[in-house]
């Protein structure tokens, strides 16, 4: 394609949006972050550190998140990684699509329902009455930090497969002969050729949960029951119920920050893990 | 091993089995599964609030979609021959627009919308002629499409992209050697190749738009799409109705991800194939 005037011209409407739905509203919250609230809610502008200044009133928020979304990971981490090393290196050629195919299906469909199917499961009449029935008494499953964990493991597993497996397959299987043919034992193999080189894959994987569990709301409000609330939950009460725009402003832009610095600190930290190898991508 | 696998996808899959299989239980308790019946769907079906809540979702998914698809597919074919900044800071938006929480998306929306209009619908109320009444602009789908189609156009950008990048160049230029304009070229060269990415950039879009839930909790307004109506329902309690719009919401994203896989596998295969 030659490059002209007209290459401008079709980057015109894309350009708007992102600035008009993006860039400017991003803005506004930080604007709005040092302003001052009104007598009857929203904003009269400011300039004032009050709101960071307040932001421990929602430390415990800020607690889950940060306490929930590793351990979340972690768990997506442990049970992704076993699933992503069948699918990539034992699992049978012409079926590999398929289960491939069969675990990324459900990222797509409405989070809302499969997080709704945990409240039918683990709700009275669901696995407590199951397990009561067997006579192994009726624990409280649902509204607990267990739940939530649950949840988040069932809704974010599909987004930790993906990026392993692409690593693992990647992997140059010549790499695990050659390692037999020297006399490794094959966890030795696993050790020092396969898990090293999924790293990235792990890297990213990771990331990409950990992103979004940070701003997750449905999860903790669905399933735990307003004893769980991560900071997405503190924001929804701060914008639609108390109607403190300034200081969820702040909330919302710390949460960001939190989020910026936790990922450069992961990046950088994994690239010097990797040995400078600079593949880690997030596509 | 396999036991292994096996059992990840029981624990993916039977969440979502429990609930439709649960959606054509004849009794009203969860317990119990109680013989077949389609009367929760006959109910929902029949429910104005939900058919009207369907309504708002599949005409907000569609124009988002449709907007998304055609600026981004724009955007793509521009950014595949652009380099230097300009390039580099519409890769940081769209990175910025994938990876910034929705909550975060939705609250800016919100407040930035609420505040705009505030400013201009009292500039309208004086500017408008005194013989009608002035237009009231505020949240609804108009903002929900908008938002929507901001997701799913950083979606087109990067499928769209994946597939122009995937294309073989040689045609192009054979196209331009033997005299075709650039237009022709487009429209016979490069579209044919890339359509499979747009569609399935379409039906992504679409699907996201369907089924989500924050965005459209903050920034809808007072309008209701199906998310936002499932969600307050499950609020006032589980009820069997519930399960078969469920199983039909999952239903609907199902096939649209089958449809958009089909589309992109039989492009590739036509692509490598070509």
């Amino acid at each position: 394609m030659r490059q002209g005037p007209s290459a401008w011209l079709l980057l015109v409407p894309a350009g708007a949006w992102l600035l008009g739905m993006l860039v400017l509203p991003l803005v506004v919250v930080v604007v709005f972050s040092f302003g001052e609230r009104g007598a009857a809610g929203g904003y009269v502008p400011a300039f004032t550190f009050a709101n960071y200044l307040n932001l421990g009133a929602r430390w415990a928020a800020f607690r889950n998140t940060l306490t929930l979304a590793p351990l979340g990971t972690l768990a997506c981490l442990i049970i992704a990684y076993p699933l992503a090393y069948f699918l990539a290196l034992r699992a049978p050629a012409r079926w590999r699509t398929l289960l491939l195919i069969l675990v990324i299906v459900p990222f797509w469909t409405s989070i809302l329902i499969r997080t709704y199917a945990w409240i039918f499961l683990l709700g009275g009449q669901g696995i407590p009455a199951l397990l009561e029935a067997l006579g192994l008494g009726a624990p409280r499953l649902i509204n607990t930090p267990f739940a939530v964990l649950v949840g988040i493991v069932y809704g974010y597993l599909p987004l930790m497969v993906f990026p392993i497996y692409v690593s693992l397959e990647r992997l140059d299987r010549r790499l695990l002969e050659a390692s037999a043919d020297l006399g490794s034992p094959p966890w030795r193999a696993f050790l020092q050729v396969t898990l090293p080189l999924s790293l990235p894959g792990v890297a990213t994987g990771c990331m990409l949960v950990f992103i979004l569990l940070m701003g997750e709301f449905l999860i903790p409000a669905m399933l735990g029951g307003g004893k769980v609330f991560f900071v997405g939950n503190a924001l929804v009460d701060l914008f639609l119920q108390s109607r403190n725009w300034p200081f969820g402003a702040a909330v919302a832009a710390a949460l960001v920050l939190v989020m910026l610095v936790t990922v450069t600190l992961y990046m950088r930290l994994v690239r010097r893990w990797a040995g400078g190898r600079d593949d880690v991508s997030l596509m | 091993m396999r036991l292994y696998a096996l059992a990840v996808y029981l624990f993916l899959y039977i969440p979502i089995g429990v609930i439709a299989l649960f959606s054509f239980n004849a009794g009203r308790h969860a317990s119990q599964f109680q013989g077949f019946s389609l009367q929760w769907y006959g109910r929902a079906l029949a429910n104005p609030l939900v058919m009207e809540a369907l309504g708002t979702s599949l005409r907000v998914a569609f124009v988002a979609a449709l907007l998304a698809t055609l600026c981004g597919t724009a955007a793509a074919l521009a950014l595949s021959s652009l380099a230097g900044p300009l390039r580099r800071l519409f890769d940081a938006l769209i990175y910025v627009a994938v990876m910034i929480p929705g909550i975060v998306i939705g609250i800016a929306t919100l407040i930035a919308l609420v505040t705009l209009f505030d400013r201009v619908n009292p500039a309208l109320a004086v500017l408008w002629p005194a013989s009608g009444q002035a237009p009231q602009l505020g949240m609804g789908q108009a903002s929900l499409i908008a938002a929507h189609g901001l997701f799913a156009m950083a979606l087109v950008i990067l499928i769209v992209r994946a597939r122009i990048a995937g294309m073989d160049r040689s045609l192009i230029e054979a196209s331009a050697d033997l005299g075709a304009t650039p237009f022709g070229t487009f429209r016979q060269v490069t579209l044919p190749q890339i359509a499979p990415g747009i569609l399935a950039g379409f039906l992504l879009g679409f699907t996201f738009s369907f089924d989500d839930f924050i965005i459209a909790f903050f920034v809808a307004g007072s309008e209701t799409t199906l998310p936002v109506y499932v969600f307050s329902s499950i609020r006032r309690g589980v009820t069997p109705e519930i399960n078969a719009i469920g199983t039909m919401v999952l239903a609907v994203s199902l096939a649209l991800l089958i449809l958009a896989q089909a589309i992109l596998r039989r492009g590739r295969r036509q692509g490598s194939g070509g």
